[in-house]
């Protein structure tokens, strides 16, 4: 198992190592130039000289990529051309309004996901299946964005049962302590705010976790079907257990492996989804930042950000695989 | 084998296979939720191809005075801010997203299916090297990509079309050379192989063939997916440079000024994004379960 673990996370290094020069060619073959856009149109050329020795932006560009891979070893991602803030402080700052909206929509997605996917499975070829097939089909054809502004139209708009946008209420005055919404109202002792960030979190969350919802419920049913056929099932059934005990015991305890991959490889999925999710809601989450850095040509913040953002996808996949060589003894020893 | 085999009977010889794409064809016609998705998927097209014709107002021009006005009789599907008419405008965008759509299908279908039938031909290191090259691309989240392609490329319909194909090409690519490894020890490679048959012509002659049919699901999907991301690209004000363009996802951006007034802005290109994403859904799945008779749901 160390072995397998070690063997991934090399892996990992050649990976990681061609994403900074693929972000840094990127951000360094981006047409203008970023001490004219950081000084704007009017500045003089002693002035755009200055800034740009100062950012070191003079330096041939093998140099330019050498240092840079240096700040990142030493763990400083650079800062904003914007507000001059450090990258990974704005990160660490937004990544939990980002985590938090993701785990509520992997609980969506996971919560009734699997429950839809084992109805589908056990009345397949029936009505409750082409219902559960029908909505799964939904979640994948329809955008985010879609989703997201025709939640916020009929539940926010007409019915006023949630707010249309935001993390919570601004009038309540939560401090932010860990900048999860959830905790941080905990942490206050104020149960509204508590129901406010909760409300909050509602039409995001199903707005992001509808694709995940209709692919786990899809690879559940599917896996589900695989076991329901094997010869064991027909065994345990033949002996007289009970529907109840055959499907927890022989079916679902198998299905579990497949479904299990799927579940963490949307991880990946759903903070892709964030960057949409995060637009429509007003969410101040890491994906709206980098959504915004690109468009006012933020290069450290694209840079940096980016190569965060696959860490984390990286990473994910990583547990996921080790998660599954772990749960599956066919692949841990081969 | 002992037993022998009889002879088949006239319905059977009927009924014989006619080669993979005839029976795939006579499969697809007869599964249900795949002439459905054909079905929009033709739609969607006639409304693209049809557009200048069946349009009955321009797509660029409105009259301020009809503006935010809500379907009727003159306006089936109401009138945008400027007053556009909002059907003639959905026709149009179709134009855009078709345009884009197949554009960018096609490319990353150029792009992964080389890189790809070079990964799988070669193997070794070339494949190694290739496929890590594969994994920094797919390690980044599709729509950032795409995103960041339009930034560094300025805003513009073929710009558009390059980011999409770049985060789909990574995709096809994989499965491409997952098909090629596999058949590499096929038994009908090896026996050209052993006759001194070319490389280049085993590739393209014995292996690329074979390897097609994934690769056209995974195209038929992607289109989806590519329409979706087009909207999406220009839901976040990165679609094309001319804001008068009629096309779908910017259509959606501007609908959310007005949700409450007029909220058949947001409705008419979220169902028109939607059904063409479900019919291209509906179309690959068919053309999966098709192609592929062992793949019966």
């Amino acid at each position: 198992m160390a072995r397998y673990i070690v063997r991934r996370l090399l892996m990992a290094i050649p990976v990681l190592f061609g994403l900074s020069v693929v972000l840094f060619a990127f951000v360094h073959l981006l047409p203008g130039d970023p001490a004219r856009s950081i000084l704007g149109q009017h500045a003089t050329a002693a002035s755009l000289a200055r800034l740009r020795e100062s950012l070191g932006l003079d330096r041939p560009l093998h140099e330019q990529y050498f240092l840079y891979l240096g700040d990142l070893f030493q763990g400083d991602l650079g800062s904003s051309l914007v507000n001059g803030r450090p990258v990974l402080q704005e990160f660490m700052l937004r990544f939990p309004a980002t985590i938090e909206l993701t785990l509520v929509a992997l609980l969506f997605a996971v919560g009734l996901g699997i429950p839809l996917g084992r109805l589908a499975a056990r009345y397949a070829q029936r009505w409750p299946d082409g219902l559960v097939t029908i909505i799964s089909l939904l979640g994948i054809s329809i955008p985010i964005f879609v989703l997201g502004l025709t939640l916020q139209f009929f539940f926010s708009v007409q019915l006023g049962w949630t707010p249309v946008s935001g993390r919570i209420d601004p009038r309540l005055g939560i401090d932010s302590v860990t900048n999860f919404m959830l905790i941080d109202t905990l942490i206050a002792g104020e149960p509204r705010a508590f129901v406010d960030a909760v409300l909050h979190l509602i039409l995001p969350g199903i707005a992001l976790g509808s694709i995940p919802l209709a692919i786990i419920t899809r690879i559940t049913r599917a896996a589900v079907l695989d076991v329901a056929n094997e010869d064991y099932v027909r065994t345990a059934r033949a002996k007289g257990l009970t529907e109840r005990r055959v499907d927890n015991r022989h079916i679902m305890r198998n299905a579990w492996l497949p479904v299990t991959t799927v579940v963490g490889l949307q991880v990946g999925g759903l903070l892709a989804g964030a960057v949409i999710t995060e637009s429509v809601f007003a969410w101040n989450g890491v994906g709206r930042w980098v959504v915004d850095a690109i468009r006012n040509r933020d290069y450290f913040v694209i840079q940096s950000s980016i190569l965060i953002f696959a860490l984390v996808f990286l990473t994910v996949n990583l547990i996921v695989d080790i998660l599954y060589a772990y749960l599956n003894p066919r692949i841990r020893y081969s | 084998m002992g037993a022998t085999v009889a002879a088949p009977t006239v319905a059977a010889q009927d009924r014989a296979s006619r080669g993979l794409w005839h029976d795939a064809a006579r499969r697809l016609l007869r599964n249900r939720p795949a002439l459905l998705g054909l079905g929009l998927v033709s739609l969607f097209v006639a409304a693209a191809v049809l557009a200048p014709v069946i349009a009955p107002y321009d797509p660029i021009e409105g009259a301020l005075v009809d503006r935010l006005k809500p379907p009727s009789s003159e306006h089936w599907m109401g009138t945008d801010l400027q007053g556009r008419d909002e059907f003639t405008r959905i026709l149009y965008g179709a134009q855009v997203s078709l345009q884009v759509g197949v554009v960018s299908v096609f490319l990353a279908l150029v792009m992964g299916g080389t890189l790809g039938a070079i990964a799988g031909a070669a193997g070794g290191k070339v494949d190694a090297t290739l496929m890590r090259v594969t994994d920094v691309l797919l390690s980044i989240p599709g729509i950032l990509l795409a995103i960041g392609i339009v930034a560094w490329l300025g805003r513009g319909l073929p710009q558009i079309m390059l980011a999409v194909a770049v985060t789909n090409a990574p995709i096809f690519a994989r499965i491409l050379r997952g098909s090629l490894l596999s058949l590499r020890t096929a038994d009908y490679v090896v026996a050209a192989r052993s006759i001194g048959a070319p490389a280049s012509r085993i590739l393209l002659r014995h292996m690329l063939p074979n390897a097609l049919t994934p690769l056209i699901v995974a195209a038929t999907l992607a289109l989806a997916t590519a329409i979706i991301d087009v909207a999406g690209l220009g839901f976040l004000g990165l679609g094309p440079p001319d804001p008068r363009t009629a096309e779908w996802g910017t259509m959606l951006t501007d609908s959310t000024k007005f949700l409450r007034q007029a909220p058949h802005l947001l409705f008419f290109p979220g169902i028109m994004i939607v059904l063409t994403a479900i019919g291209f859904n509906l179309l690959g799945d068919g053309l999966r379960e098709s192609l592929d008779p062992r793949l019966k749901r």
